[in-house]
């Protein structure tokens, strides 16, 4: 009854706090979002009191607590279509302006990191944080350190997610790139992140397994390495404690610097390592072969965090940065090469001797691809980082096809096949409302990314081809309007590609909602092995004369 | 502590360091007797569960 008391005057108290924050905020964004931190702490207030008649939940120990993955799930589900919506809405914007509606609200500059951060943090994050419960449980066979904890990182992050996407609506922004919500939401997300890597290797201590399995070392790697640059990346100074506005602790090259390493180890421990540690779980399971080599998988682990971290200069190539840093982080990209590709070689060959299920399990399939684009992007972007090649490709549409292929290609499709995986298991279903859906997501999703990626490609080297071309008297031949009036067929043709990975994304949503609902489509399987009744019988033997 | 002097320390020793501990650590997966501790480990995945809710498999 105590303990009933004080949670709820707590909440009340949290619910008048942020009030008066919003009341004599500095400016507009800063009250709304204290407004939106009122309204979370007021339902956590209802929930608490509506909670306080009804016997305490007890825990069914002989389960997975699996409850926060399906929530989970869901939020992974329904986080990626807006962030597709984004980002077909963004892409129709560079094709007919028109489009940004004449309002600051809609403008590109703020529905860009809206796209961006949604499917990266929202979409991915989501996707991350529901499938290392899942896999850690299993792996170490024991159920969720601090259950209570685990429903706060869930829900935390996502009022995480909402701050930052009004935030960008509103124009309250760092401007540092996949870094932009303000001090106070930075400070709320450490919370959040320090609390999972509480839950995570609480579950770790707890196993009943001795070996922890190597899809745990890339998901630790992912949740140590992410809270590290989040950390030093976002050390800023607020104008005022009640305003949304802050400043850097760094400056000039230096500041560009931090946020690259920031950036680029984004890309490496988030959107690789622990979309690795995807890869190592379900590709197997999915397979039902364990990986082709376990001693390759922890030299894929080792070389990854040795190098990756590194390699973050190369996005600052031609710039004030000294040469040698330049050069450094060319050289750990390339060398990025060698482990990136041992770990695609490693998800792949773990089909070997089981090659036909490509043919018969479009999950299978799915997972392909996803490890077919890791290698193509981790070929291409040590290909970009050398100087000759960046000074065509930087700050043209290449560089926005290369990450596509990386992110649509290898991080959605990984994603989408864990997502066709835990469901049924999670609702306890026979099996998925229908793999025939998931034929058509996979025909979808990878004609868009051919379709986005090729037309990018042709775009960028189109754009950084024009930009230095001279004339005999020295002067450049184009104006910049038409290098932007020359990438207008481009656009137009990105936009179908976004549209179509969209609509596969659509598939998914009916296909996953309806094996939620407990429903089997009848359908025909994939394959079958071929039979005609009109030849299954014995010769007869032919009459004498 | 100077750039300068962190700059000599970071291609020098730190350098040095570094590569020690990579080395050390990849070829910890080649003492004797690793292999069938990856054996075990890469086929744990697949091992029956006490738990119920993951019953196939």
């Amino acid at each position: 009854m105590h303990a009933i008391f004080y949670k709820s005057a707590g909440w009340f108290l949290a619910v008048l706090l942020m009030l008066t924050a919003a009341g004599v905020a500095a400016d507009s964004g800063f009250a709304v979002h204290m407004l939106i931190l009122a309204t979370a702490a007021a339902i956590m207030l209802v929930v608490t009191l509506r909670r306080s008649d009804q016997p305490p939940v007890v825990a069914d120990l002989s389960h997975y607590d699996d409850e926060v993955i399906r929530w989970g799930v869901i939020a992974t589900v329904f986080w990626g279509v807006v962030g597709l919506l984004a980002g077909v809405a963004i892409a129709s914007q560079l094709a007919w302006p028109l489009l940004n509606l004449h309002s600051e609200f809609t403008s590109f500059g703020r529905l860009r990191p809206l796209h961006t951060s949604a499917v990266i943090f929202a979409f991915g994050g989501n996707a991350l944080i529901a499938t290392s419960f899942y896999i850690v449980q299993r792996t170490c066979r024991a159920r969720l350190a601090f259950p209570t904890l685990a429903r706060f990182v869930f829900w935390g992050y996502q009022l995480f997610i909402v701050l930052a996407a009004t935030g960008y609506i509103m124009g309250v922004t760092e401007a540092r790139e996949y870094a932009e919500p303000e001090w106070y939401v930075d400070i709320w997300l450490t919370i959040v992140w320090v609390s999972y890597l509480a839950v995570y290797v609480g579950t770790i201590l707890r196993r009943s397994e001795p070996h922890i399995y190597v899809a745990n070392w890339f998901y630790l790697a992912f949740i140590i390495t992410v809270a590290m640059l989040h950390l030093v990346n976002n050390l800023s100074m607020p104008v005022s404690l009640v305003g949304s506005k802050s400043y850097s602790a760094f400056a000039g090259v230096q500041d560009a610097l931090v946020q690259w390493w920031y950036g680029h180890n984004a890309v490496g421990f988030f959107l690789t390592a622990g979309f690795l540690g995807m890869m190592y779980y379900f590709v197997p399971k999915q397979a039902e072969r364990p990986v082709y080599s376990y001693r390759l998988s922890i030299l894929h682990f080792w070389s990854l965090i040795f190098l990756y971290i590194w390699a973050g200069p190369h996005h600052l190539h031609y710039t004030a940065l000294p040469d040698w840093a330049q050069t450094l982080g060319m050289v750990f990209s390339i060398m990025l090469w060698m482990p990136s590709w041992g770990g695609m070689i490693n998800g792949l060959m773990t089909l070997n001797g089981a090659w036909d299920k490509i043919r018969t399990d479009p999950i299978i399939r799915m997972m392909v691809l996803a490890l077919a684009f890791y290698g193509m992007s981790t070929f291409e972007g040590p290909m970009m980082s050398i100087k000759s090649v960046n000074s065509l490709s930087h700050y043209t549409n290449w560089t926005i096809g290369h990450v596509h292929s990386g992110a649509l290609g290898w991080n959605g499709m990984i994603t989408f096949s864990a997502l066709y995986f835990m469901t049924p298991r999670l609702w306890n279903r026979t099996r998925l409302y229908s793999l025939r859906l998931v034929n058509w997501h996979f025909w979808l999703a990878t004609l868009g990314i051919v379709l986005y990626t090729a037309s990018m490609w042709v775009a960028g080297i189109t754009q950084g081809l024009m930009w230095r071309e001279y004339g005999k008297d020295g002067y450049l031949v184009y104006a910049f309007v038409e290098v932007v009036a020359a990438m207008h067929p481009y656009y137009i043709m990105r936009v179908a590609g976004g549209l179509m990975y969209l609509s596969g994304s659509l598939v998914m949503v009916w296909n996953i909602g309806m094996t939620i609902a407990g429903k089997l489509r009848a359908e025909a399987p994939m394959s079958s092995p071929a039979h005609d009744p009109a030849r299954d019988r014995p010769l007869t033997p032919v009459a004498a004369a | 502590m100077s750039y300068d002097a962190l700059r000599h320390a970071a291609d020098s020793w730190g350098l040095v360091f570094l590569g020690m501990v990579f080395l050390v650590l990849i070829g910890w997966t080649f003492r004797r007797g690793a292999s069938d501790v990856h054996a075990r480990a890469k086929t744990m995945i697949f091992e029956p569960n006490e738990f119920k809710d993951d019953q196939r498999g």
